[in-house]
């Protein structure tokens, strides 16, 4: 039985709790854009997602989700391990030595819910291309998803990648951009101004689609279900995911300061105030 | 010493086509991948008998290398085509992450390698990459010397589960490995014994290490030659029961000599048993146009220069 919205909420605040304290415990991490993408990530795994209970690489006969932004790792793995892959304590290792939830996702350690590392920008599109053509030959009819960072496209791989997937009509996937205007330097129009992406992927061939409210868990639901209904059409799909850096903490938005800065014992306090806890913490 | 002809000049990239030809055949979970050169390559065959297996993907080879990667997830086994240096040096962080580090089943296959590519010059001629892909954790490096063997490690290679480089050239070349001698990953060929000196040589350079054995009998040397086709995992212990016999090795490659298979035994000799050694390889110098014979010849990387070198390393003992 799928989560009612209420539940479904309850888990956002809590991936937002294990997000902060995450990366608190170790002054390191990325909480900016994990917290922007909480309502993706939950929508993802707790609605949208055909997936197995179970992890197996192959991934055949499910839907499978690759993450190229990979430095929003806190908020993947909370969902991971609240959806059930591994023990929600195993968070309480994030970036800690023998862990297996390193700073950036990696399939190295054999973390439960991990079918490739990422990090070094701008290579998840292709693998999910990869998977999805794969999942073709196996005529497996399950759906690949990726997400990747609106920064990140500024690495020419993806646009190869982009090329490709609308030249070899691979329609079995949904990419997903978080569109939050933010990269480590700044505004993403300041750093490097990419235009119009809408205009771009649509040149590119994809078929494109706007969630205006990328951190509201009803929302983002909606928009992927309409996504999800425009698969097996010819063409790929791209979602172009509007969402808040540092969302669900009020000092944390509006800036890209905390791109990758982790709190300090009284910020935690104060933005932890504003995500009371639902679920419990690990 | 244990003579060998040659069966009648072929390239080495056409094995690797034929192997996998073969491999379309009788293993349906083999795809390839191409970016924009599928004649070179030879997977031309391999493109008409399974087109639903084959992916051409342009001049892109950071996205080849990264579908490759996503297409093992699912049971595929990838192997990947263009030149030496497109297949390493353009995309080696995504060797790195999505292939290495992810450790995906994919197959590199790079043709082109070396000196050997000729006119094309510098630009074209990666003497570098043996030793970018050795340094990769968990990644098997294989440089294959004529077209029998071409053929056998690029069937061998898809039997193996775990990332491989396979690396081989452009120029026809005495095919002399018989047809029918194993290709066992990670293990040497010892093609003929000696007992004055080891010859031990991979790609192109083997047929060189041959030749010069037999005008090194001649003049009363016997030297011992060894094939490595692997050069990681390397065979440790052919190299040291070798040494352990002869007391001097001379290594040839079509590579720099930073980086290369001279390198890695330097440091299996200096852990286990110093022994003096003797490069024939590039010095740490870019290529240049012209026909592969004059620059094999121009750069020091020919039978000539290993008898030079054998003298002199016999003479350092």
């Amino acid at each position: 039985m799928k989560p009612n919205t209420q539940q479904l909420q309850d888990l956002v605040t809590q991936v937002r709790r294990d997000v902060l304290r995450m990366v608190h415990a170790v002054n390191s991490g990325h909480p900016g854009g994990s917290l922007g993408c909480a309502e993706y990530f939950v929508a993802l795994y707790q609605v949208l997602m055909d997936r197995k209970d179970t992890f197996e690489m192959d991934g055949k006969n499910e839907d499978i989700f690759f993450l190229s932004n990979g430095h929003i790792s806190p908020v993947f793995y909370s969902v991971l391990a609240r959806s059930g892959y591994f023990p929600v304590s195993e968070l309480a290792t994030f970036r800690k030595i023998n862990s297996r939830l390193q700073g950036h996702p990696t399939t190295h350690s054999h973390l439960p819910g991990v079918r490739m590392a990422s990090g070094s920008l701008g290579q998840g599109l292709s693998v999910a291309l990869g998977a999805a053509q794969a999942k073709k030959l196996n005529n497996d009819d399950k759906l690949v998803y990726v997400l990747l960072g609106d920064g990140e496209l500024q690495e020419g791989q993806n646009w190869e990648a982009l090329m490709y997937a609308a030249a070899n009509k691979v329609d079995n996937v949904i990419a997903t951009v978080d569109l939050n205007g933010k990269q480590i330097d700044g505004p993403t129009d300041e750093v490097l101004n990419m235009g119009s992406l809408k205009a771009k992927f649509e040149a590119f061939g994809w078929d494109v689609l706007s969630i205006e409210k990328g951190n509201d868990i009803e929302a983002v639901i909606e928009g992927l279900t309409a996504a999800k209904a425009k698969t097996g059409n010819q063409k790929p799909v791209m979602v172009l995911l509007h969402t808040e850096m540092g969302n669900g903490v009020d000092f944390m938005m509006n800036t890209h300061a905390w791109h990758g800065k982790a709190p300090n014992n009284e910020q935690l306090e104060n933005a932890l105030y504003q995500n009371l806890m639902t679920l419990g913490d690990y | 010493m244990k003579k060998y002809t040659n069966l009648g000049s072929k390239d080495t990239r056409s094995g690797f086509g034929a192997g996998l030809t073969e491999l379309g055949k009788k293993n349906e979970n083999v795809v390839a991948l191409c970016a924009d050169l599928i004649g070179s390559l030879k997977m031309d065959d391999f493109k008409k008998n399974h087109p639903e297996r084959f992916f051409q993907v342009g001049i892109a080879e950071a996205n080849m290398i990264g579908l490759a990667a996503g297409m093992t997830i699912g049971g595929k086994i990838p192997f990947t085509g263009t030149f030496a240096n497109f297949s390493t040096g353009r995309v080696y962080d995504q060797i790195r992450q999505s292939v290495a580090y992810s450790e995906k089943n994919v197959k590199i296959c790079a043709s082109h390698a070396g000196l050997t590519l000729g006119e094309d010059g510098a630009t074209h001629q990666i003497l570098e990459d043996i030793g970018l892909m050795k340094m990769l954790p968990g990644m098997t490096v294989i440089n294959t010397c004529d077209y029998n063997q071409t053929k056998a490690a690029t069937l061998a290679i898809a039997e193996h589960n775990g990332p491989v480089y396979l690396r081989f050239g452009r120029p026809v070349v005495p095919n002399f490995i018989p047809e029918d001698m194993p290709f066992e990953i990670g293990k040497a060929i010892v093609l003929s014994e000696g007992t004055d000196v080891t010859i031990v040589a991979t790609g192109h350079l083997v047929w060189e290490a041959l030749q010069a054995a037999e005008a090194l009998e001649k003049e009363g040397i016997s030297a011992e030659v060894i094939n490595i086709h692997t050069i990681k995992p390397l065979d440790e212990e052919t190299i040291l029961k070798s040494v352990a016999k002869t007391g001097c090795i001379v290594t040839a490659e079509e590579h720099n000599y930073l980086g290369g298979l001279g390198e890695s035994i330097s440091g299996v000799l200096a852990l286990n048993k110093p022994t003096p050694q003797e490069f024939v390889a590039v010095n740490d110098v870019f290529g240049e146009s012209g026909t592969p014979e004059a620059l094999m010849e121009k750069y020091g990387l020919n039978a000539q220069s290993i008898i030079e070198k054998a003298k002199k390393v016999i003479a350092r003992k």
